[in-house]
């Protein structure tokens, strides 16, 4: 297809560069780009009978609980909560039409909306033993386990760019959501903070 | 820094807010009734109390969802935080500080 052919992810050109800068060990952390992932925003009542269809159509239900994430169903779909009525529904490249389509059809004519933002923000996926550390340099959210965990996600400011945090496993490994236009801000901004950890640590 | 209890998302940095002025603000039931003066008093003049004030916020880096505090003008303590969106099921929930 001519769109496929044509497009490009905000990091593309850097992803030798991520790589580069990537770092294991008990230090260790690594940044990459996980480009065009489907995003669907969906807003509707969330005790309605169009969410409970809806959760029968993607094989999770919505999260009511704020900041918390489901998975489940067929496409590997999770779904966030963005706001007491609006969630981002996730899925891998190319689902977006199948699942916008099942969306639509769950909603039927209840009021609510469904519409494709797979456009709207580029994915970075932070992972390693020191990968919070490098989140605390600039968010002000608690990521302590005891807090934060898997299954968790936030909207916050990341180094001051409007971000959603999405931790996807313990080690941890966070999925940021970032627009576009702000990507290679936040990126130059997550190597600077990147960096120490590629130095052993000074002695005490 | 302010630190505020979004009614979703819990205590956020006062930056992931928006501010919107004095809550409880009714629109004028006729506004062709009103006298220049009078509508005036409506847009512009807001109370500037030295003590508790409500007023609304906004969750603008966070869930976006606007909700009343009541804030001590002078000691900035948060003495309550009110949303009145139809699916909170919570109300008003004091804030212990
Ligand atoms: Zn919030």
């Amino acid at each position: 297809m001519t769109a496929d052919t044509l497009r490009r992810s905000p990091l593309g050109h850097l992803a030798d560069v991520l790589a580069a800068h990537s770092t294991g060990g008990e230090r260790g952390v690594r940044l990459r780009e996980v480009p065009f992932l489907a995003q669907l925003d969906l807003q509707l009542h969330p005790h309605g009978p169009a969410a409970q269809r809806i959760a029968t159509a993607l094989g999770t239900p919505l999260p009511t609980a704020p900041n918390t994430v489901t998975a489940g169903g067929p496409d590997d779909l999770q779904v966030l909560w963005l706001g007491p009525q609006e969630w981002l529904v996730l899925g891998p490249d190319g689902s977006a039409p199948t699942t916008a389509g099942l969306l639509r059809a769950a909603l039927a004519d209840e009021p609510g909306s469904v519409v494709d933002v797979g456009a709207n923000r580029t994915t970075l996926e932070l992972a390693g033993p020191a990968a919070r550390h490098v989140l605390e340099k600039g968010c002000a959210l608690d990521l302590h386990p005891r807090v934060f965990g898997p299954g968790r996600c936030a909207q916050t400011l990341l180094g001051k760019v409007n971000v959603i945090l999405h931790q996807v496993d313990a080690e941890p490994a966070y999925r940021l959501l970032v627009r576009g236009s702000f990507t290679q801000y936040l990126t130059d901004w997550l190597l600077d903070a990147m960096e120490e950890y590629r130095h052993p640590p000074l002695p005490a | 820094m302010l630190l505020i209890a979004c009614p979703w998302c819990g205590e956020r940095d006062e930056l992931e807010f928006h501010y919107g002025g004095q809550a409880h603000v009714a629109h004028p039931a006729d506004p062709e009734a009103l006298s220049d003066g009078e509508w005036a008093e409506y847009l512009f003049v807001r109370d500037n109390p030295k003590g508790p004030f409500a007023e609304r916020w906004s969750h603008a880096a966070g869930c976006r969802r606007w909700f009343s505090v009541v804030r001590h003008t002078v000691t900035h303590r948060i003495l309550a935080v009110q949303s009145n969106h139809p699916t909170a099921a919570d109300g008003t929930k004091p804030v212990t500080a």
